[in-house]
């Protein structure tokens, strides 16, 4: 009677060892099958991309960076309007979204009362809740008529006719165009550089501030010098960040940018970029060239905005090991 | 040192401390260079951590601030280059006279006053730039002056701070790479670079290994010939060797304000007895 106890209780718990075991056995390959996943889908996206655009590639070779022209009708493509459109827009877009996202948090970290940050903090993250395609609809019927009215004549009233810097603000006011759609993607990106530079502002130790004060600097000399040089390569991890949400925005600029395939000098002038001529163009494409170029368009962003990516992510981490 | 030949009864505050004290200097007749009246803090939360705190401090003379954690001690250093403004809803009352000018005054300069009473910290902070620049990005705030001047200026701060003989052939280097001990030295120079009246210490060598902290009480001590100088510190040794006058504090109060070797010899107060001879704190 003992025995037989003693053996089934013994019985019963190899039995729940080698349930475990089983177990720990699936939730081993299950997590590894997960991260497997994102390398596959990773390297399936690369590949079906290259595949489709092979017939592009083959047919135009390299030149298909730097032919401008655009012509589905005579199957002729090149991607040198929309590589120059979203270097531009994005290019425009940091010039305006950068400053002020370093303000925003230089404000929040140094200037702010305690009570106004959180408020403000979670002001500017609504901001990035905000779907791409509302920032569309704003950009066309309000910002565009806007800059069509009043910015755009007054720039080329002002700026037109200076040397140098004229032919940036010449041309007729469409109100769409390269800066429309620049000032939309820096709305857009400004949350997210924002929240990451007063995060690495953050990290500047305590003491660090209060020995630079105590030296007896202004505020304005403590960020320059201090919390600045201290978190720089947190901050252009963070700029790197933006810009590659503004490489990749589609919606909102297919809206306000005018989807024409023109390099002008001109930043009034319309234009396109590559996700906005992917967006407009696809339903449309019929030859097979046709589709296969707008797939290298694809292609050359990918690999722009995994470079700007990669870029990013090697920065931040090189801020943190400082 | 004629405190060393004297005899103590066994309970008598702790004779190791006795034979550490400083060389004695008269530093009596030294002018008072920052009086304390009347002085009370406030956190933001209404907490008061500082109480009715008065006190002179005398210039070219060291002044040690002991009592355990909590007791205010650091709080009343940041009082005195008014550091705590950078937290808004802290609040001192009272007076704090700078050769006689109220520094708490609403309309006092605070980079002035910061480069009149410098400060050093309990970690070393060096700014995220050349040993060089470290210096002189502090004195350019005030003066104006040419290439050499600047470069003379420089070496003599860290002959100062005893740092020159380590560092003169990577002045250009970043001064992070420095050893904790040479950075503090560093942070001192910064601090006297810039020609203060009153030099702040906070715990200046807690974070330091004990020949680095050796090295930095050897230059506290030759800096009293020339500045004020205020340190806060929880190794009473160190206030026994480093400190002409020394405050035990208490619950945000000074208890007892007197000469370092009457402090650690014969307190009056019986708190200050026991804190001094280690049985609380």
């Amino acid at each position: 009677m003992a025995t037989t106890e003693i053996g089934a209780t013994e019985q019963a718990s190899r039995r729940h060892t080698r349930r475990l075991k089983r177990q720990d056995g699936a939730f081993f390959w299950l997590a590894w099958g997960s991260a497997a996943l994102v390398v596959v889908l990773l390297l399936g996206i690369l590949l079906s991309l290259l595949w489709e655009s092979l017939p592009s590639i083959g047919h135009f070779g390299l030149p298909f960076l730097w032919n401008e022209r655009w012509s589905p009708a005579k199957d002729i493509f090149g991607a040198a309007a929309p590589i120059y459109g979203t270097l531009l827009t994005s290019l425009i877009a940091m010039v305006i979204a950068v400053p002020t996202s370093f303000g925003i948090a230089m404000f929040l970290t140094e200037i702010c009362p305690k009570s106004l940050r959180r408020p403000i903090g979670i002001a500017i993250e609504l901001l990035a809740g905000i779907p791409s395609i509302i920032y569309g609809l704003w950009g066309f019927f309000v910002l565009a008529p806007i800059m069509q009215h009043t910015v755009q004549p007054f720039l080329i009233n002002t700026f037109g006719d200076l040397p140098i810097i004229g032919f940036l603000f010449q041309g007729a006011p469409y109100g769409i165009g390269m800066l429309t759609a620049g000032l939309v993607l820096s709305i857009m990106i400004l949350p997210f550089i924002t929240s990451v530079t007063r995060d690495v502002f953050e990290t500047v130790p305590v003491m660090l501030r209060e020995s630079a004060y105590g030296m007896g600097m202004t505020t304005w000399e403590v960020v320059r010098r201090i919390i600045i040089p201290y978190t720089r390569l947190g901050l252009v991890g963070g700029v790197m960040l933006g810009l590659g949400r503004a490489l990749g925005e589609t919606m909102a600029v297919t809206f306000v940018i005018g989807n024409s395939h023109r390099i002008a000098s001109s930043l009034l002038a319309p234009g396109t970029t590559i996700s906005a001529a992917i967006a407009n163009e696809f339903a449309e494409a019929d030859g097979k060239l046709y589709t296969s170029a707008l797939v290298e368009l694809g292609l050359i962003l990918f690999v722009i905005s995994f470079t700007v990516l990669a870029l990013a992510k090697w920065l931040i981490g090189r801020t943190e090991s400082y | 040192m004629d405190d060393q030949t004297m005899t103590h009864p066994a309970d008598h505050p702790a004779t190791d401390s006795v034979a550490a004290l400083k060389p004695r200097r008269s530093v009596e007749d030294h002018p008072v260079k920052l009086e304390v009246k009347g002085l009370n803090f406030f956190y933001a939360n209404n907490h008061q951590a500082l109480t009715d705190i008065n006190l002179s401090l005398r210039d070219k003379a060291v002044t040690a601030f002991i009592g355990p954690s909590g007791c205010g001690k650091s709080t009343l250093l940041r009082v005195l280059n008014r550091m705590y403004d950078l937290y808004p809803g802290q609040r001192a009352q009272g007076e704090v006279l700078l050769d006689g000018r109220n520094i708490l005054a609403p309309k006092e300069d605070l980079n002035v006053l910061r480069a009149k009473v410098g400060m050093v910290f309990q970690k070393p902070t060096p700014f995220p730039m050349s040993i060089y620049e470290n210096i002189a990005f502090g004195i350019r705030l005030y003066e104006k002056l040419s290439k050499a001047e600047m470069a003379n200026r420089v070496e003599a701060a860290l002959r100062e701070a005893a740092l020159w003989d380590e560092v003169k052939d990577k002045l250009h280097q970043s001064g992070l790479g420095l050893s904790g001990g040479q950075q503090q030295r560093l942070c001192i120079a910064r601090a006297v670079a810039v020609k203060p009246e009153v030099l702040l210490m906070d715990e200046p060598a807690s974070a330091l290994d004990p020949i680095s902290t050796a090295k930095i009480e050897d230059l506290i001590t030759r800096l009293a010939d020339d500045y004020c100088i205020a340190i806060v510190t929880h190794n009473m040794q160190q206030a026994a060797r480093t400190s002409d006058y020394t405050a035990f504090m208490y619950l945000g109060e000074i208890v007892e304000f007197d000469r370092t070797e009457q402090i650690f010899t014969a307190p009056k107060n019986q708190k200050t007895n026991d804190y001094v001879t280690g049985r609380f704190g």
